[in-house]
């Protein structure tokens, strides 16, 4: 058996460069808020560069998730989750702007 | 001997090893990242080991891979729940390369290229407890599997065993690294199932 493959772990195996969209942050996401944040903009904290979240460049055959600036490569949320907790560290981006409802 | 079913994950532990709890065993080596993988030549690599004091001490490739090694056996264990049993590596005892560092910090911060860090008690990396690994399997470690070379600390969570391994930063005082500042176990032993804080 190669190393890494699904039947090992369970995990599975992302696109070449071992990330996915940002997409794949809209599940663990839906469990904390309202909102679909894949859906917002956010600006980098490194690099000032704002893009959607959806872009942003998701590394999760990890213990948590990791999503890192498409721009900068570096980390702009962490979310990890355990049984009861869920952590979430957002500190790599400094706004997020979110499309809500005009009415 | 009876055959019993464990589900998907399948496999008995050979005779005479046991899994932590809640871990299974798988022969695969999953690769796991919290980022892209660097590829660092080893020409232009290095290992520093910076002292409480500010003193720095450094070794390149042709230094690090002077140093006797040692080629120890060891169980490695994830924090995500698979465990490897009998994996073979060559590299570097801390001990020796700690030999002639004078310190009196407690704690280590360990960061790798790429940006990673990690936090452990000194004494966690002395005592034959901890290697700067090189070798993998007969081979040079590869880079997905944090080559040129990761520290392997095996008798804590695999996380602790940072890949891509490029200073160690002795500290007086403990400072969380990446995981452990985002909800995991700051010690992280496998035996006591320190996943996550306040496990
Ligand atoms: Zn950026």
């Amino acid at each position: 058996m190669t190393a890494g493959t699904p039947a090992d772990t369970g995990i599975p195996r992302d696109a070449e460069g071992g990330y996915i969209d940002g997409n794949a942050l809209a599940g663990p996401l839906a469990e904390l808020f309202a909102v679909d944040l894949t859906a917002a903009t956010s600006q980098c904290a490194h690099c000032s560069n704002t893009g959607p979240v959806a872009s942003l460049h998701v590394y999760r055959q990890a213990p948590g998730l990791v999503a890192r600036c498409q721009q900068c490569g570096q980390v702009m949320l962490r979310l990890v989750r355990a049984p009861e907790t869920v952590w979430l560290d957002m500190s790599g981006i400094t706004v997020l702007s979110i499309p809500v409802g005009a009415d | 001997m009876a055959i019993i079913s464990r589900g998907f994950h399948g496999r008995r532990p050979p005779a005479g090893r046991k899994l932590p709890p809640g871990q299974y065993e798988t022969t695969g080596f999953p690769v796991l990242s919290a980022g892209p993988t660097p590829w660092i030549s080893t020409d232009k690599w290095e290992l520093s080991v910076t002292t409480e004091t500010g003193r720095r001490h450094s070794w390149d490739w042709t230094a690090l891979t002077k140093l006797p090694s040692e080629t120890p056996t060891a169980d490695l264990h994830c924090v995500t729940k698979w465990s490897k049993f009998g994996t073979r590596w060559q590299g570097v005892s801390l001990d020796v390369l700690l030999a002639d560092v004078e310190t009196a910090a407690e704690y280590v911060l360990v960061s790798s290229y790429g940006g990673y860090t990690t936090n452990l008690p000194l004494e966690d990396l002395l005592d034959g407890k901890a290697w700067i690994a090189y070798g993998y399997d007969g081979r040079p470690l590869a880079p997905e599997h944090g080559g040129p070379a990761r520290l392997l600390v095996p008798h804590l969570y695999l996380w602790k065993s940072a890949k891509w391994v490029h200073g160690l930063e002795l500290r007086e005082n403990d400072t969380p690294g990446f995981w452990e500042s985002a909800g995991y176990h700051n010690y992280g032993d496998p035996w006591q199932e320190q996943r996550y804080r306040g496990d």
